[in-house]
């Protein structure tokens, strides 16, 4: 792309480019003229015994320079170089870019409207799908769910069936295409209910007992009272979570941050928050789609 | 006429013909880029980098990321299907250097800016391993012990104002609010927030 702030920019490069090429033209034309005597040297001797022929260049070398002054100019008339000449080819760097991407969203479109017009569970079936499911799963979202798709410490595992904001196909879509904004507040945003850190740890004991961890069950039934105040909200009364808030199931094995005691009274002290990015603009609706069959499919038929 | 017996034995003239010959290049190629719009003016909604993010930028460098990382995608399909629109030189005018890079041992990190969340960089960053078992990345968990205000963010001021004289518009406000807007944040918060502003000005994702 050439945008010069002014006209004289354009003309600098062309004359530049033009004096130059022209140039070296001239001075192979000039020394092809020039007298040589074949056999002469220039007539000093250094190190003893070195001297210097004075001989013409051979001519297939002279004629390769020749060469390269034509080639040059062919190509400054086809392709951009002089200035602000887009050259007769009309050529650019972006230009070929777009041309390559449409060439492939073309030859591919067929393929994902396909897909897009058949129900999501009929996607995660088809194996072809899948194929391609799992490719774009390694490109972009393997960083956090990891590449075998369990996830790691603050990041949902996808082949189990339990879901934050629900494993149903649509559902998946909408988390893939427009993120989700997990957000824990510290003691639930009720510090009071919960008193504090000695409060938090007896609330760690109730949501432990919630599904049958190792637990004080005389610090347990002090917490369950302050669990049904300050966390209930989210996690439900018998902390079994809601989808709709992303609040997680309490009562089952999944542990997005880790199930020990010191693990929950931080989540619990200090609230957690995660974010899953929005893909919809990045990956378009063809490719969400057959995204979320993957994701759909890595636990499809699992029961929890 | 000059013929090369006389420019070889008048050493003055060869020097000038030489110099003449070898900065044709540099005088086509690089001089007319300083007076070129797309690459001297900022693209839409391109703004500087905040003191946190130029102090970020600076562990970037003092730990040689660019050794690894570029931040330079170039229009080929292979590579905006990947990590997103291409770069313009639009988006590099507040650089000084930019960090183009050369070589990439890890992927581009110039559309890096949100495609993480601020935990993830965190989880990565303190052992890349953790989230990425395949990553040959070294850990840095160094970072999150060292305040940014005793090393990068120690003469941020200094640096705003050597910025603002090759063109970068920070005000004086920016300049004085600088050591306050770094308080009391890691290395890892100022090298998190460089990373998550990366590539966002250009609003196209493709």
């Amino acid at each position: 792309m050439s945008d010069f702030v002014n006209e004289f920019w354009n003309w600098y490069v062309i004359v530049t480019v033009l004096v130059s090429v022209i140039g070296c033209a001239v001075l192979l034309w000039v020394q092809s003229k020039a007298n040589f005597t074949a056999g002469k040297t220039c007539g000093h001797v250094w190190d003893e015994t070195l001297e210097e022929y004075n001989n013409p260049m051979p001519k297939w070398w002279s004629w390769l320079f020749y060469i390269t002054v034509v080639f040059s100019l062919v190509y400054l008339v086809l392709y951009p170089g002089l200035g602000s000449f887009q050259g007769v080819f009309g050529w650019s760097s972006a230009g070929q870019h777009k041309a390559e991407v449409e060439k492939a969203d073309a030859a591919v479109k067929p393929l994902f409207d396909k897909y897009l017009q058949m129900d999501l569970k009929a996607v995660a079936a088809d194996k072809e799908a899948m194929e391609m499911g799992k490719r774009l799963y390694l490109t972009y979202c393997m960083q956090c769910h990891g590449s075998d798709a369990r996830g790691s410490k603050g990041f949902p595992n996808l082949t189990d069936a339990d879901w934050l904001y629900g494993g149903e196909p649509e559902l998946i879509v909408e988390t893939i295409a427009n993120g989700r904004n997990g957000v824990m507040p510290a003691y639930g945003g009720n510090p009071e209910a919960v008193g504090g850190a000695s409060g938090a740890k007896e609330v760690a004991h109730y949501v432990r007992s919630l599904s049958g961890l190792a637990h004080d069950s005389l610090l347990a039934t002090k917490g369950k009272e302050k669990f049904e105040t300050a966390c209930a909200a989210c996690h439900g009364p018998d902390g079994k979570g809601m989808h709709a808030l992303g609040a997680p199931n309490l009562t089952d094995k999944v542990w997005l941050y880790g199930s020990s005691e010191a693990a929950i009274v931080e989540t619990i002290t200090k609230g957690r928050q995660n974010k899953m990015p929005a893909w919809k603009e990045f990956l378009g609706d063809g490719k969400v789609h057959v995204l979320s069959a993957y994701v759909f499919g890595l636990s499809a038929g699992d029961k929890q | 006429m000059i013929t090369h017996d006389k420019i070889e034995r008048n050493l003055g003239l060869m020097i000038v013909l030489t110099l003449l010959v070898v900065s044709v290049g540099g005088l086509v190629e690089i001089v007319p880029l300083f007076f070129q719009k797309s690459t001297t003016q900022p693209v839409p909604g391109l703004k500087p980098y905040s003191a946190a993010q130029l102090a970020g930028r600076d562990v970037y460098i003092r730990e040689g990321c660019y050794n690894c990382h570029s931040q330079m995608i170039r229009p080929f399909r292979a590579e905006t299907e990947r990590y997103g629109h291409y770069s313009v030189a639009g988006e590099f005018v507040y650089d000084h250097p930019f960090q183009w890079g050369s070589k990439r041992t890890g992927p581009d990190l110039h559309r890096v800016g949100g495609r993480y969340s601020d935990e993830w960089h965190v989880a990565h960053l303190m052992q890349p391993r953790d989230v990425v078992p395949e990553s040959n990345m070294p850990a840095y968990p160094w970072l999150a012990q060292r305040a940014a205000k005793d090393s990068v963010g120690a003469d941020i001021e200094a640096k705003m104002k050597a910025l603002s004289k090759v063109g970068v518009p920070y005000t004086e406000e920016d300049m004085k609010g600088a050591k306050a807007a770094i308080g009391d944040m890691t290395e890892m918060d100022v090298l998190i927030a460089y990373l998550q502003g990366l590539g966002t000005a250009l609003k196209d994702a493709k």
